[in-house]
């Protein structure tokens, strides 16, 4: 089966049968994030790098670099909240998205 | 060389299950299709096939386990009737449209409730637009021949769909008749093996199966679908043919008999066929053109080629073995007159619904219904078209 990233615009002809997915892995090729009608917005100078929020986020969208997290990846962030919820510092704040 | 044997329909087609040797067996007990698992697990119990058999604790689960291993890759089987195809339902659906190539034994019993072991189709006629192919057959050896021909279908690289292969339960799947019997070696080379495009043991191609397909996609994958449905016809006369060089058996999409000349016909599908050809005969004998459709393949339907076949014929009865509770007809008559709709139209059709929960069909039975399909077809005159045959009044 071709590796192959289906697009919207995909016919019916050249669709994989039964929807199979041809390739392993790819779930972020599936862009979530414009599900979202709030936003996480970080905070930074309130941020203790506690780290409290990444496991919680289910979209894994709180990247870690060197130890230390980093802005949201928006690309697949739902805004669902949790990670708001979980920050002990207030150092996430909802905003709705525009 | 063939091999005569006399068998029951289930014994049958068990012993082409194992000619076949199928990687998976996944199945549950329910009459009158019990037997066809009960025959293969002896079969794998003594080691005359390969095959791993899964005893599972609902037919729910039968089907899953097959859609599971079909999609493993392994060729896979399972035997149901009635309820258990009716619990089924939600994995014949998945299977379809996850194009995965199962052969089901669907050995036709009514459809509680109220509770009924009897023969009727109730049960398949339900599934009928699940997306599952469907082959009826009258006897024994169209039961046998109509389960190696299932694979060959279902695994053809244009249909990829899950076979039912349905026969009447007691009348078929019990009753014991003659039979021939292709070689252990024939059936081998027959139906080969079942080698996949994709299938999830392969690892040099992982994939992954049944996601969640949404707006953007769906639609697409249920066209391809229909598409798959429609190649399906022309693959079913190809292996008939090839089928029909190996035995000198010869399958369409349905029988005619005595069709050639025929003034008013009767269509049926399954095990009734034979008391329709009797009574015919005897009518012939009376110099009355009467002739029959005995449908194999019920879905896909075949449309254009039934319409060729009924376009002369002044009346049809269509006989439907199931009710569709719709006040307007059977599953079989409402296909058939849409059918003949634009294509044929002016031919007096009338239905009726008969042997529901195993009610006897009786020759009287069917020379009433000529006598109905002969007044019509001199008076052109239609008194009911939507009728029960064999239901005291
Ligand atoms: S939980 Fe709050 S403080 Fe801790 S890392 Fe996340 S944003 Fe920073
Ligand atoms: S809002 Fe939800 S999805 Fe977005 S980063 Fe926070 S926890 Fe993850």
């Amino acid at each position: 089966m071709n590796k192959k990233i289906l697009d919207p615009a995909v016919t019916w002809k050249e669709i994989t049968p039964g929807g199979t997915i041809s390739d392993a892995g790819n779930a972020h090729e599936f862009k979530t994030g414009d599900w979202r009608s709030d936003r996480p917005v970080w905070l930074s100078d309130k941020c203790k790098q506690c780290l409290l929020c990444v496991p919680v986020c289910p979209d894994s969208s709180i990247l870690v670099v060197d130890g230390k997290r980093t802005d949201f990846d928006f690309d697949h962030c739902k805004g669902c909240g949790i990670c708001a919820k979980a920050c002990p510092f207030g150092a996430i704040e909802m905003k709705e998205e525009e | 060389m063939a091999i005569r044997d006399r068998l029951s329909g289930n014994e049958a087609v068990a012993v082409a299950m194992r000619q076949i040797n199928p990687d998976v067996v996944a199945a549950f007990p329910i009459t009158p299709s019990t037997e066809v698992p009960q025959y293969f697990s002896a079969f794998v119990a003594n080691g005359k096939v390969d095959t791993e058999f899964v005893p599972v604790e609902s037919e729910h689960s039968a089907m899953s386990a097959c859609i599971g291993a079909e999609a493993a890759g392994a060729r896979t089987m399972t035997a149901t009737s009635a309820n258990g195809l009716a619990l089924m339902w939600e994995m014949l659906y998945i299977a379809a449209s996850s194009r995965l190539p199962i052969v089901l034994a669907a050995v036709n019993r009514a459809l509680s409730g109220p509770i009924n072991i009897n023969n009727d189709h109730s049960d398949t006629m339900g599934a009928r637009d699940s997306g599952w192919i469907q082959l009826y057959g009258e006897t024994n050896q169209e039961a046998y021949d109509n389960m190696l021909m299932a694979v060959r279908i279902a695994e053809h690289p244009d249909v990829m769909l899950p076979v039912m292969n349905c026969f009447d339960g007691f009348i078929t799947s019990h009753a014991v008749e003659n039979i021939e019997l292709l070689e252990d070696d024939a059936v081998k080379a027959f139906v080969g093996d079942y080698k996949p495009e994709h299938c999830l043991m392969d690892q040099d191609c992982p994939i992954a199966v049944g996601p969640l397909d949404t707006v953007a996609h769906y639609f697409e994958h249920k066209r391809q679908q229909a598409e798959a449905m429609k190649n399906a016809k022309k693959i079913i006369l190809e292996v008939s043919a090839e089928f029909e060089k190996l035995t000198g058996r010869k399958y369409g999409l349905f029988e005619e008999y005595k069709m050639e000349d025929a003034e008013i016909a009767m269509v049926v599908i399954n095990s009734t066929a034979g008391t329709a050809k009797f009574v015919i005969d005897g009518l012939r004998d009376k110099g009355v053109k009467a002739g029959l459709v005995k449908i194999r393949v019920f879905r896909p339907f075949p449309v254009d080629e039934l319409v060729a076949a009924l376009s002369k014929v002044k009346a049809i009865a269509v006989m439907d073995k199931a009710d569709s509770f719709n006040a307007a007809g059977g599953p079989l008559f409402t296909d058939i007159t849409s059918a003949l709709y634009g294509r044929a139209d002016g031919i007096k059709v009338v239905n009726y619904i008969y042997g529901l929960g195993g009610r006897d069909v009786k020759t009287d039975d069917l020379a009433f219904v000529f006598d109905e399909l002969q007044e019509i077809a001199k008076t052109g005159k239609v008194k009911s078209v939507y009728n029960y045959l064999g239901v005291r009044e």
